[in-house]
């Protein structure tokens, strides 16, 4: 096949594999956010990918802090803390100034987020330059694993996977087991009747967006570790996150993580065969077809409506 | 317990409740009858704050309400069963119970809860969706219990529901007024279940009330007529 052997197939199929995880994790990451968001108060947040360059240049920041302080190999763990405080703290801000004079009117809050994108993006130009910057990464967090001869596993991408594990069992411990998950899954499923029961459904919409928004941040941190960060990284990004989000089926994060994985690894294995936009135009193919068959997406809810 | 003076209720350009008046006592239950589309629904909405309202006089215990959202209406007493239930279908039967448990001292759902709807307490891990429309009633009644309400608002409980529950519902209906000593206001088209628990009965008709009795002199056969299409 492809002139390969089949010992070496095998180990591409690792590697590749292996680098799918990496960008499973980021689009994870991301995708959780954004289904948070969606699921929450039907709200497509367009700049969310730019909450992802805020972590990053958060991380950025604090990179180059640690380097004058000479506490390279201890900051990256605050970084991630700050990263996460930052993008919340702006989503808060965002939810509270902008999008909750829009939840009536679907459409709008899909021009304003993505005004705010174009805006935010110009801010990262302005204050960071155009040119793309890279946080100075802890020692610990360079190399690579080497399980055989011919398999090499960086230690940044398992990082970063570690990181997504991290953040995906918080965001399920908090939607399933927390009084607050409690408050954002009532309202998800009947605004009306959860402001009928006591639930303060507007504060409860500003604290999902700030989270959204802080996961992406937690996304922007992680995405430090293996690619630089320029003005435009988060947009490039948006895309995928959605396809993720459509094909997972909103408000599912089942759904999200296994779309997510999906999606990561047939890129991932398809660009090392193919070209990468025909591994791409493979992959959306195969989710359109996917999605004809189950439009609300691979985990849909089974329940007496 | 609760006094509005003067509701008035408009969609849009039309309006749909004029001017209703009435005050219901503690340990008192009230029914309000009437056909359908004669606005029994909007005026259990408008009282929740779910419908914009205006009324000359809204309390609760002596408490200001006009101008509170739901969730604030809540924490002033009031509680609410929709018509149709509206539990949350992909909750399970307990988390359904503790969306309303929002301003109560303890996260445990209190035991005169499942000694009144025994069956939530069986089925408490499973879906409220999944549930009967009867058990979806007791779930929705439950619900709005855990708020402590001063003031129980239902809306229509007897709905696509068997027989054999309705009367159960109005056993239950009549053991929470005992235990609690709350007001109770019961939306209805059943006059059997209505005599069973309520102790007056106004009429409503296209947005006014026409017709009040106590329930010792109720004259059945006009409510009847009233009730009839």
């Amino acid at each position: 096949m492809f002139g390969y052997s089949m010992a070496e197939i095998g180990n591409i199929f690792v590697m590749q594999g292996f680098s799918g995880l990496s960008l499973f994790s980021v689009l994870l990451l991301m995708a959780l956010g954004l289904a948070i968001i969606f699921g929450q108060m039907g709200v497509i947040n367009m700049a969310h990918g730019e909450f992802m360059a805020l972590g990053a240049y958060t991380t950025v920041l604090f990179s180059q802090l640690a380097v004058a302080f000479d506490l390279v190999n201890y900051y990256f763990v605050f970084a991630i803390i700050a990263a996460f405080i930052v993008a919340f703290v702006i989503g808060y801000l965002v939810e509270f100034g902008l999008i909750r004079h829009l939840y009536k009117r679907p459409l709008d809050t899909l021009l304003a987020t993505w005004g705010l994108s174009l805006v935010m993006q110009q801010i990262f130009r302005s204050t960071f330059g155009a040119k793309e910057v890279s946080a100075e990464l802890p020692a610990w967090l360079l190399g690579s694993f080497k399980p055989t001869e011919d398999i090499d596993i960086p230690i940044n991408g398992v990082f970063v996977m570690g990181l997504a594990v991290v953040v995906t069992v918080g965001v399920l411990l908090f939607m399933f087991r927390s009084n607050w998950g409690l408050r954002v899954r009532a309202t998800v499923q009947n605004r009306v009747m959860a402001g009928a029961v006591g639930i303060n459904t507007k504060k409860v919409d500003r604290v999902t967006f700030a989270l959204g928004c802080g996961i992406a941040g937690v996304a922007g941190a992680a995405f430090t570790t293996i690619a630089s960060t320029g003005p435009t990284t988060g947009s490039l990004y948006i895309v995928d996150s959605f396809m993720v989000v459509v094909f997972g089926g909103a408000a599912s994060v089942l759904g999200t993580i296994a779309s997510a994985f999906g999606i990561a690894q047939a890129q991932s294995i398809l660009q090392f065969f193919l070209t990468s936009s025909m591994g791409k135009v493979a992959t959306l193919m195969t989710i359109v077809v996917i999605l004809m068959m189950k439009p609300e997406g691979l985990f849909a809810a089974k329940l007496r409506k | 317990m609760i006094e509005i003076s003067d509701l008035q209720v408009s969609y849009g350009q039309s309006q749909v409740i004029h001017g209703l008046s009435f005050k219901a006592e503690k340990n008192e239950t009230l029914a309000i009858m009437g056909r359908n589309g004669m606005g029994k629904t909007t005026l259990f909405k408008s009282l929740m704050g779910v419908l914009p309202s205006k009324a000359a006089k809204a309390t609760v215990d002596g408490k200001d309400i006009s101008g509170q959202e739901s969730y604030q209406r809540v924490a002033s007493g009031l509680a609410y069963v929709p018509q149709g239930r509206m539990i949350f279908p992909s909750m399970t039967v307990l988390e359904n119970i503790k969306t309303g448990m929002e301003k109560s001292a303890t996260r445990d759902v209190p035991d005169d809860i499942y000694a009144l709807f025994p069956v939530l307490f069986d089925m408490r891990n499973r879906k409220g969706g999944n549930l009967s429309g009867g058990q979806q009633q007791q779930l929705a009644i439950a619900r709005a219990l855990v708020t402590n309400p001063k003031v129980l608002l239902l809306d229509e409980p007897t709905e696509g529901i068997q027989p054999s529950i309705i009367k159960d519902i109005a056993r239950v209906l009549n053991e929470i007024r005992k235990m609690r000593e709350i007001t109770i206001i019961v939306s209805e088209q059943v006059l059997s279940f209505t005599m069973e628990i309520a102790d007056r009965i106004i009429v409503i008709d296209k947005g006014r009330f026409i017709h009040e009795d106590k329930r010792g002199d109720v004259d059945a056969a006009k409510i009847k007529g009233y009730l009839s299409v």
